[in-house]
């Protein structure tokens, strides 16, 4: 297994704005490992879920641009977010397997000068690590094997579900096996694939809170030193809201939450600035002090 | 001469009258060529139908007849009959499907008399040409094997070998008995499962008409109904079953270990199937038939470094023989039961419910085993910890009824989950908590079984489990697995704390069940299960005749179906060996020899496996006994060498001209 030489690269907002971390790890570690990151050119939002649950064919048309950029440029396109990946994976299923859908979807495009045929690949960047790489490839390029670190690993929702090639939905472990092969030690962390309260911690914080509590004090007692997950929102939602959930639950919680690429790219004896190690607001420097 | 051919065309009632212009085909049918008899009636197939073809053929003198009614499978039978008894040989008569080609599938009548007629002219066009073929018998052998010894396999054994034929019943594992020898009580009657089955499997072995060739697998098979021949390699146990008389001197003294020897404290829960002595050398169970150990070669020292060799030492009678080989039989019979069984669902699959990261959780066969009096702690159910449970989960449908691993329901797990619940409240009283999609007690005495539990207070929720974890939220849940569910009967998603987890696991195939169903000739479903021939009519049969099908490598079913199932097998086999003879379809391929490039694209083509190739004429030929006249190998022969009886060229072209006209 081997990585391709070249990946088209969606970003989407959050990796330009709030997870600028993910998207210096990932590019980073991407070169490190010998593939070329090349975003696709004057890309829009990708819908999101809130537009998909409203106005479905808009949602898809809106994906759809994306993809007919990118299926100029090559066939495989990465979205390291996991919204990202999950609405560009959808509005593409649904195009390749319905052809009105592909023709409703294309006489829009059509205003804009762009039609989509359907040969892309939607990846996400863990994608690429487990079909592509490999744990075992990837244990060749590992530099300062991250010894004794006790990881959790919280995939989220969206990436492995609805069952998908990635992983299985009700209880993965191809992170774990990343971990492992960058020296880490997994914890078993039963709550990994539930749901971190998503957009919900906007309008119900009441709700996002307790569920944040509840993925806390399980990585706690299992023993997580450091989580880490392949998506913005769970990122953000686990970072931000964890000290709140402590102060109204009567708990202490103080483990931080980085992406997985930005272990992966640390133990592989990339520089952690350019990682984007520092960024998170619950700070990883002590955790990680002797491999900084 | 020219040929004389009577048209009978049949109303079916109002089947094929109701759409069929039926005057309108008599007047048609009248004026085709050779046609010099042309008759209707309500009923073709009735007596009196049968006797207006009789009565035509001496009268008139017919050699052919076309009868124009149903589909041949449904009807061929009985008008070749009636040709036969009238002196006609019955492959001069053709039929014309007008009514399940027709009269059934067509919406206007206008169109379905003028397909009658199209038919009717395509058939009365290649009766002309229909050649008159001679009856083929073949010999049956008296003698039957059964492949598989567990409970179908053993009952299907006795009934033969009590009808005073020989069986030879053939077992892969070193012992009979199968599944059923690990249960502990059978529901609903919770009659113990080794009490019914034990004398069973004593008989078996004790059966002067039974030939058991235990730890032992068919290879090979060869042959067609009534004369088949096995390739049977019996492996060797590297004991000498003359010789041993199963004392377990070898067994107890053995020092190496064939699964992971037990630590320190009490450990209750064992590999489900390791039953007996976990040791290199091992008797299956203490019941097993033929009470002779076998030697795990993976574990046995011996067999590793060449010392060792403490079996050898202690056996009072010799019997121990690390140097002994496989032996290969070749075995010839007149029919084959197939009684091979299932496989459990390998939980492991469905991570989601904590199988092998959490002790307490085992499945269905497991928690069987711990309940069985001879496993590992006579019968009591206790944790890992060697504690009795204070609440017991039970979870149904575990790979079943679920479109991400089998789609169909197993038929015995809501019986057997509600079996463990009674032995859990009989034997310590814990709460039981039973999951359920719905509740299946169909069979005799199930549903008064499920109202005994539901007054002996067990929980019922209907609901399938999601999760399995030991992640605590609440203080009640510290220190036990959390079952989350969505109760559907109250709308909530519920967390119920428990000590144990059993989980109900699926009935499959077995993971050799493709290779069986080729080595065998059957046809399996997608599931894999073997396929039977008809699934109300022949459910025993298959389509390879002489090959009947029993137990659970058909279909999920319990112990009372698998019996049932067995004697049913059983007396179809009987009935050919009886019959002494068969006979076998005459309609066959023909190879011309002349033709024949000995290319044997046709040999492998062979859906039944009735070509052989003659490697010292370097030509295939037909084994007619086998050849079911299907016509692949007649198309795909590249040199137009093979022809089908009673569809050759010229009576299919025939045909067709007719029908398109």
């Amino acid at each position: 297994m081997a990585l391709q030489k070249e990946y088209l690269y969606y970003p989407g907002c959050s990796l330009h704005s709030s997870a600028t971390a993910y998207d210096d790890s990932s590019r980073a570690v991407l070169s490190a490992l010998g593939s070329k990151v090349v975003e696709i050119d004057d890309w829009n939002c990708c819908g999101a879920t809130a537009y998909m649950a409203i106005k479905e064919m808009t949602a898809f048309t809106i994906s759809a641009r994306n993809l007919a950029i990118a299926e100029k440029k090559g066939d495989h396109v990465v979205a390291p977010c996991s919204g990202c990946y999950v609405g560009l994976s959808k509005a593409n299923n649904y195009i390749k397997e319905f052809p009105e859908v592909q023709k409703k979807v294309n006489t829009a495009l059509a205003e804009g000068g762009l039609s989509y045929n359907g040969t892309v690949h939607v990846r996400h960047v863990m994608d690429l690590f487990v079909h592509d790489l490999g744990a075992d490839e990837l244990k060749k390029f590992i530099k300062k094997p991250l010894k004794d670190l006790k990881v959790g690993c919280y995939y989220g929702c969206q990436i492995v579900r609805p069952k998908n090639e990635i992983d299985s939905p009700e209880y993965p472990t191809t992170m774990e096996k990343l971990m492992e092969a960058c020296g880490a030690t997994p914890i078993d962390f039963v709550m990994k694939a539930f749901c971190c309260g998503g957009a919900i911690l906007g309008t119900e914080e009441a709700i996002g809170v307790r569920l944040i509590k509840n993925l806390m004090q399980s990585a706690k007692k299992n023993g997580a030193e450091i989580l880490v997950t392949p998506c913005p929102l769970c990122q953000m939602n686990l970072d931000a809201y964890q000290r709140r959930a402590a102060k109204k639950y009567g708990m202490k919680f103080d483990i931080p939450v980085l992406y997985f690429t930005q272990l992966i790219g640390l133990a592989m004896g990339i520089a952690p600035k350019k990682l984007g190690i520092g960024k998170e607001i619950v700070s990883a420097k002590s955790v990680l002090k002797q491999f900084l | 001469m020219s040929p004389k051919i009577g048209v009978y065309i049949c109303h079916c009632g109002t089947n094929i009258a109701g759409k069929v212009a039926i005057d309108e085909v008599v007047e048609f049918a009248k004026k085709l060529p050779n046609v010099v008899m042309v008759r209707d009636y309500k009923f073709m197939c009735s007596e009196p139908g049968q006797n207006l073809i009789k009565d035509d053929i001496k009268k008139e003198k017919l050699d052919r007849v076309v009868v124009a009614s149903c589909s041949p499978l449904m009807h061929e039978k009985t008008f070749r009959t009636a040709c036969e008894t009238a002196g006609l040989n019955k492959y001069l008569l053709h039929m014309a499907n007008i009514r399940e080609h027709c009269s059934w599938v067509t919406e206007e009548n206008a169109s379905a008399t003028e397909k009658a007629k199209a038919l009717l002219r395509g058939a009365v066009a290649k009766a002309a040409l229909l050649e008159p073929l001679e009856k083929k018998e073949v010999k049956i052998h008296p003698h039957v094997m059964v492949i598989g010894g567990g409970i179908a396999g053993i009952q299907a054994a006795l009934d033969i070998a009590d009808s005073g034929r020989k069986v030879y019943l053939v077992e892969k594992e070193p012992s009979i008995g199968g599944h059923m020898s690990q249960f502990d009580k059978t529901f609903p009657t919770l009659d113990c499962a080794a009490c019914i089955l034990t004398p069973k499997m004593v008989q078996v072995g004790q059966h002067p008409n039974i030939e058991l060739l235990s730890y032992s697998e068919v290879e090979k098979l060869d042959g067609y109904v009534g004369n088949f021949k096995a390739t049977v390699r019996m492996k060797s146990r590297y004991v000498n079953e003359e010789k041993c008389t199963g004392c377990g001197d070898c067994w107890n003294k053995c020092p190496a270990w064939r699964v992971e020897k037990p630590k320190g404290d009490k450990k209750v829960v064992h590999d489900a199937l390791t039953l007996g002595p976990p040791k290199a050398i091992y008797m299956p169970t203490l019941q097993a038939i033929p009470a002779v150990p076998v030697i795990d070669k993976e574990s046995c020292i011996y067999f590793k470094n060449g010392k060792c060799q403490i079996c050898v030492k202690s056996c009072p009678t010799g019997a121990v023989d690390h140097k002994m080989v496989d032996v290969v039989r070749e075995i010839e019979v007149g029919s084959i039961i197939v009684a091979t069984g299932y496989k459990l669902f390998d939980v492991t699959k469905m991570p989601q419910y904590g199988y092998g990261r959490y002790p307490n959780v085992l499945t269905g066969l497991e928690f069987e085993h711990l309940n069985c009096a001879s496993g590992p702690t006579g019968g009591a159910v206790l944790m890992e910890n060697g504690q009795p449970p204070k609440s017991i989960a039970i979870l149904h449908c575990i790979g079943s009824r679920d479109k991400n691993y089998h789609e169909y329901c197993s038929r015995v797990c809501c019986m057997y989950a509600l079996k463990f619940a009674h032995l859990v409240k009989e034997k310590t009283g814990a709460e039981v908590y039973d999951f359920y999609i719905d509740m299946r007690s169909f069979g005799k005495g199930f549903e008064e079984f499920y109202n005994r539990l539901l007054e002996e207070g067990v929980r019922f929720i209907r609901g399938k489990a999601a999760q399995i974890s030991n992640e605590a939220i609440y203080p009640e849940e510290e220190g036990k697995l959390i079952v989350r569910c969505d109760d559907t009967l109250l709308g909530r998603v519920r967390r119920v704390p428990v000590d144990m987890v059993v989980l109900c696991s699926a009935i499959e195939a077995t993971g050799d069940s493709q290779d069986m169903s080729r080595l065998l000739g059957l046809c399996h479903s997608k599931d894999g299960f073997f396929a039977e021939k008809h699934p109300k009519l022949a459910p025993v049969s298959t389509a390879t005749d002489g090959i009947f099908i029993a137990g659970c490598c058909q279909s999920p079913k319990d112990i009372p179906d698998t019996v049932a199932q067995a004697s049913g097998a059983a007396a179809q086999a009987m009935m050919l060996a009886a019959r002494g003879a068969i006979e076998v379809e005459s309609a066959t391929a023909l190879i011309d020899e002349d033709r024949c490039t000995g290319c044997r694209i046709c040999n492998d083509l062979c859906p039944y496996h009735a070509i052989d190739f003659i490697a010292d004429d370097k030509l295939s030929k037909v084994n007619e006994a086998l050849c079911k006249g299907c016509g692949t190998c007649v198309a795909a022969c590249p040199c137009s060498a093979i022809a089908a009886r009673q569809f050759n060229d010229a009576q299919v072209l025939a045909e067709i001209e007719g029908v398109l006209q």
